[in-house]
């Protein structure tokens, strides 16, 4: 069962590698969007350091989103999601092999910018201890909400509204707890509550969200 | 409508009264057949009439509207996992990534079916569907006949008792076409069954069963 689970795993790694161009987008809007704030807002310190936790979760989550889209078109297009979808083995477990790949190479790469940008926005030391963690914990929960709504609308050629719109609402309460998770840290404040009720969401998504995908991917399919 | 035999629920597949509609259109009803060992069955009808809709029914992709398949006597819907570990279905996307090559193509499509292989049977599968020196090569460079041997090469290594193939003649040249001939005769002389659906005659020796959907 988990040699299926590596092989689908790597073999997105190596698709993803042999696109690397495509895989700079996302990182690249990421970047682009928050570095556009202290230019269009104000270089004001203590306006940034205000707005900066909002600002980075919320370029985060749009770059999630985009990079997203992708997650299964190919794979619709050219026929190995049927032959994924005819696997004898878990489709659950297979999708969340693509998932988790996904992350590797989309929400990966964020947290590792994300100090630089918080950098950029004059946030202080203990924020941006607390973006980090905030990030490490949402951007694969990103991935797995996002990846139910990437299922459901696969099979629809213009599906990339109706994408945001199923998608988005289901985000806020991420988008709530993590930037008043940094908010408060650097405020000095402890931040334990809204890291647990992020932590528990992440479990609930990780065994709940892969089987909400596989059936969603069934309907999408047939 | 027709109905070749009557429905034998105990062989190993059986279509039991089966409808298929699609958006306002009734493809087909009331259709009843079965398969046994070492039989191929051929699905003829004009365009439209509704053979692919039916392949991904029998495969377990989509579902009928009405009526049930059956494999061995259970519902393919409510067995998946037993069913899809007989079943090799072949569509008109051959699920072959055109940024992989044929040898890693292969070995995704064996890890999917939960198989164990060497490197050895790989390559040699591969040269058996006539790819031998471009196992290496990104699929997209491959073409259109040669990426559906790939798909092919998939059949041989899969154990699979049931195959379901979706035009597996268009884009082969004569020799492509003699070699879906050829595995298929050995398939089904192994007990193996086939469905398929074809424009053209299939003179493949064996006990041949030809459906027709536009009929009735």
């Amino acid at each position: 069962m988990f040699q299926a689970f590596k092989a689908l795993m790597k073999r997105d790694l190596l698709l993803a590698f042999r696109h690397r161009g495509e895989l700079a987008n996302p990182l690249l809007f990421f970047f682009m969007i928050v570095t556009l704030f202290p230019l269009g807002v104000s270089p004001e310190v203590t306006l940034l350091r205000k707005i900066a936790p909002g600002v980075i979760w919320i370029a985060a989550l749009l770059a999630a989103l985009f990079s997203l889209e992708n997650l299964f078109r190919s794979d619709f297009e050219d026929g190995a999601l049927e032959q994924m979808l005819l696997s004898p083995q878990p489709l659950s477990l297979l999708v969340l092999a693509k998932v988790l790949a996904h992350w590797l190479v989309s929400g990966l790469p964020m947290l590792l910018l994300a100090p630089l940008l918080g950098l950029l926005l004059a946030m202080p030391e203990p924020a941006i201890a607390a973006l980090e963690l905030t990030l490490a914990i949402g951007t694969p929960l990103l991935s797995l909400i996002g990846a139910i709504g990437v299922a459901l609308t696969v099979g629809l050629r213009r599906g990339g509204v109706l994408l945001t719109l199923l998608i988005m609402p289901l985000y806020i309460p991420v988008l709530i707890f993590a930037t008043n998770a940094v908010t408060a840290a650097a405020a000095g404040m402890p931040i334990a509550g809204q890291i647990y009720f992020l932590a528990s969401l992440l479990v609930l998504a990780l065994t709940l969200a892969p089987l909400a995908i596989a059936a969603a991917l069934r309907i999408s399919v047939s | 409508m027709p109905s070749p035999n009557p429905p034998h629920i105990n062989a190993p597949l059986a279509v039991v009264d089966l409808e298929c509609i699609r958006g306002d259109n009734l493809l087909f009803s009331g259709l009843n057949f079965s398969l046994r060992e070492g039989q191929l069955m051929q699905i003829e009808g004009a365009n439209g009439s509704g053979k692919t809709s039916l392949l991904r029914i029998l495969a377990g992709l989509s579902r009928s509207s009405e009526g049930q398949v059956l494999w061995e006597g259970e519902d393919i819907l409510k067995h998946r996992t037993a069913y899809f570990s007989q079943v090799a279905y072949l569509g008109h996307t051959l699920g072959v990534k055109s940024d992989l090559s044929p040898v890693e193509n292969l070995k995704i499509s064996l890890a999917l079916a939960n198989i164990r292989f060497d490197e050895e049977t790989v390559y040699r599968v591969l040269e058996q569907t006539g790819l031998a020196g471009k196992e290496d090569m990104p699929a997209r460079s491959l073409s259109a006949g040669q990426k559906q041997r790939v798909a092919l090469a998939r059949l041989l290594v899969c154990p699979a008792k049931l195959w379901i193939m979706d035009e597996p003649f268009t884009a082969l040249d004569v020799s492509g076409v003699g070699l879906v001939r050829e595995l298929l005769e050995s398939h089904l002389q192994r007990g193996g069954m086939a469905v398929l659906t074809s424009h053209q005659a299939v003179e493949v020796r064996g006990n041949i069963v030809r459906v027709n959907l536009s009929e009735g």
